[in-house]
């Protein structure tokens, strides 16, 4: 997983509640065999419609999407997340997120950040006046910057850390390896095994 | 204090404990199959990680699997990506792979136990919640999602969080006519799919003891539709038999000291479970669904349930919705519902001894005009034993279609589905709107009750039978 410490980038408002992951990713691409490739089913439904506001080429490459309040309801597709970080976006602002998105995003290294919906109205009122403008999402210091915004968010210590570190969990188990060697090594011979190793 | 058998399996697989953190847990056996296998594989790929346990690991191909032209290229191409994938995985990775035409292929949950790799005492994990089967034989095993497989594939271990114990009592004895899948139907229908959230569920009591092997693994395979993480039955006589002389059961002293080990695994006497339900086993009767979960069951002896009678409103809001979808009426004799489709198969009676029961009723009868009836063993080993003791023939005469062994109608991901409207009585676990094919509707049933309804074309138990033909030599 690649380490999040802060990140600055152009910025999409997503002005609707309620997003749930069959409209992030719809269910006839949950039979990709891979990891990526999901880009182009994320939102495939509204992205249909050239009004969309991801169809705009003012918002072409932006990292940042500011979204409505409960993103990623519904389902649990590990799917939804992956869609969003194939298209390119590091960071998700909304002022609530499904607990399940919220968990599979940041195992996977994209980073949901929760802000008051007063602060994600104004980020979205500037990015749409501006779409050049900037949005910095900070880590470190726990922090939203824009030009004449600056929010303060909250992230729970360990989760904060593994992405700062870049520690998925097996990364995090892998650094048990001793403790694992150790238990093998105790491991009755009449264990079933599949194969001769 | 004593302990549960579920917590002592627990504890003799913690690799790591510490404080407020879940435990880390070693697992002895991963199973994989094609759907919930390959963005794990490409994860370790994207790491550049290997699987750490090749020799724990077994994968065979199942849920997509054609159960007809087997030799043949296969149809669709979601399906033939996905096998191709879990072929190519296997090899990369050095995984061993049972694919279709291999005589060890089969439906996962039957495959573990048939090559005696599931074994007392064993944590037991696959990207299937079915996996609650091999608990028959005193292991703990759990259904895991993708990324927890590539978490098992790189670590061989899983951090997981603690769970609740609850004992399932069946006290006396199944009456004549009633089976496994009659008492689990009956167990989920009492506890609701709800029932057992958070739970490992450990089946006991005198009804239990009495099972064989294969009507344990029905029993512990639907916990999971009762919302259970797991089920048990803990070890003795009956799996020890089972086990002995299976191609990957201990053998020479190895299988002495793992029976010396079994004989533990057993629920001390002091030990206090979370949660306790007794059932008197001599009051149960043959058991069907009539809704769309598998808690919307009722003896075949009863009538459709009237919604209005459900004082929950939930409740009574989702029997509507059933009936409504499901095209039945309140009030209506459950006898009287007929059927186009009669399936027999899957990880919950898809084994020799369901395939015997299914052959002993159609045996000199013959399936009603006008019903298909599919027998799908669970796989390959239970197809060339069903043949070798000439039940196919058994079910060909009857008009039966015999197929080759996988998943098929159980979810209806290979080309073996109900048209929309159409109805099924199915041996299978899952009667959730669509399962087995678009806007199909099915009633879940015992294999004994699935053949008797195959000879009248309406639910049905063979005590139905006695009247309508006696079968010769029987
Ligand atoms: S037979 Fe049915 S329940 Fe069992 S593994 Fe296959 S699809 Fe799942």
């Amino acid at each position: 997983m690649e380490a999040f410490t802060t990140h600055t980038g152009r910025a999409v408002p997503l002005r609707r509640s309620n997003v749930d992951t069959d409209q992030i990713i719809p269910a006839h691409w949950l039979k990709k065999v891979t990891r990526d490739g999901f880009e182009d089913g994320l939102f495939e439904a509204w992205r249909k419609d050239p009004e969309f506001v991801l169809n705009k080429p003012q918002y072409k490459g932006a990292t940042v999407l500011v979204a409505g309040p409960d993103f990623g309801t519904g389902s649990s597709r590990e799917h939804a997340v992956w869609a969003l970080q194939n298209y390119g976006f590091k960071a998700v602002i909304s002022s609530r997120f499904a607990d399940i998105f919220r968990g599979n995003s940041l195992k996977n290294g994209l980073l949901t950040v929760v802000l008051p919906q007063e602060t994600v109205d104004r980020l979205q009122k500037l990015v749409e006046a501006d779409p050049a403008a900037e949005v910095t999402v900070d880590l470190v210091d726990r922090q939203v910057r824009a030009e004449g915004i600056s929010a303060d968010f909250e992230l729970d210590e360990n989760a904060r850390w593994r992405l700062l570190e870049g520690l998925d969990d097996i990364s995090l188990t892998l650094r048990e390896e001793s403790s694992i060697v150790a238990y093998e090594a105790n491991r009755p011979s009449f264990k079933p095994r599949t194969i001769e190793v | 204090m004593g302990r549960t058998l579920a917590e002592k399996v627990w504890d003799d697989h913690v690799v790591r404990r510490a404080e407020g953190e879940p435990d880390l847990l070693f697992i002895d056996l991963h199973l994989l199959h094609e759907v919930t296998s390959p963005q794990a594989f490409d994860g370790l790929r994207k790491a550049g990680r290997q699987v750490r346990r090749t020799d724990l690991t077994i994968a065979t191909e199942d849920h997509n699997t054609p159960t007809l032209d087997i030799d043949k290229p296969i149809a669709d191409p979601v399906s033939r990506t996905q096998l191709e994938t879990l072929r190519k995985n296997c090899a990369e990775f050095g995984v061993r792979l049972h694919p279709l035409g291999d005589v060890e292929q089969g439906v996962v949950h039957v495959v573990g136990p048939q090559l005696g790799l599931t074994q007392p005492g064993t944590t037991v994990v696959c990207g299937d919640s079915h996996t609650s089967t091999h608990g028959a034989f005193g292991a703990l095993a759990f259904g895991i999602g993708t990324s927890q497989v590539e978490h098992v594939l790189a670590t061989q271990t899983l951090p997981l969080a603690p769970f609740k114990t609850m004992a399932i009592t069946v006290d006396g004895e199944l009456p004549e006519g009633v089976t496994a899948k009659d008492l689990i139907l009956a167990i989920i229908a009492r506890i609701g799919t709800g029932g057992g959230q958070g739970y490992v569920i450990e089946y006991r009591g005198p009804a239990i003891e009495k099972l064989s092997m294969e009507a344990r693994m029905t029993i512990c395979n639907m916990s999971i539709e009762a919302g259970a993480r797991a089920g048990m039955i803990a070890p003795d006589r009956t799996t020890f038999d089972y086990l002995q002389g299976r191609d990957h059961a201990p053998q020479g002293a190895d299988w002495d000291a793992a029976v010396e080990y079994w004989k533990t695994l057993r629920t001390d006497d002091d030990a206090v479970f979370d949660a306790e339900v007794h059932i008197d086993a001599a009051e149960l009767a043959p058991f069907v669904t009539w809704g769309t979960n598998p808690g919307q069951g009722a003896p075949l002896s009863a009538r459709v349930p009237d919604p209005a009678s459900y004082e929950d409103a939930s409740e009574r809001l989702a029997a509507e919705k059933a009936l409504e979808y499901m095209g039945l009426t309140a009030g209506q004799p459950l006898r009287e519902i007929t059927v186009d489709t009669v399936f027999v198969g899957s990880c919950t009676n898809g084994r020799i001894e369901d395939l015997r029961s299914a052959a002993s009723i159609l045996e000199g009868r013959k399936v009603a005009d006008g019903v298909r009836m599919l027998i799908v063993p669970g796989s390959v080993r239970v197809s060339l034993e069903a043949v070798a003791e000439g039940l196919d023939k058994v079910f060909t005469a009857a008009g039966a279609e015999w197929r080759h062994a996988g998943c098929s109608m159980c979810l209806g991901m290979n080309p073996d589905q109900l048209a929309p409207g159409e109805r099924s009585a199915s041996t299978s676990n899952r009667n959730f709107e669509g399962r087995q094919g678009k806007g199909g509707r099915t009633h879940l049933v015992s294999p004994q009750v699935a053949a008797a309804t195959a000879v009248l074309g309406h639910l049905a138990s063979p005590a139905d039978l006695s009247d309508v033909a006696t079968p010769a030599g029987v």
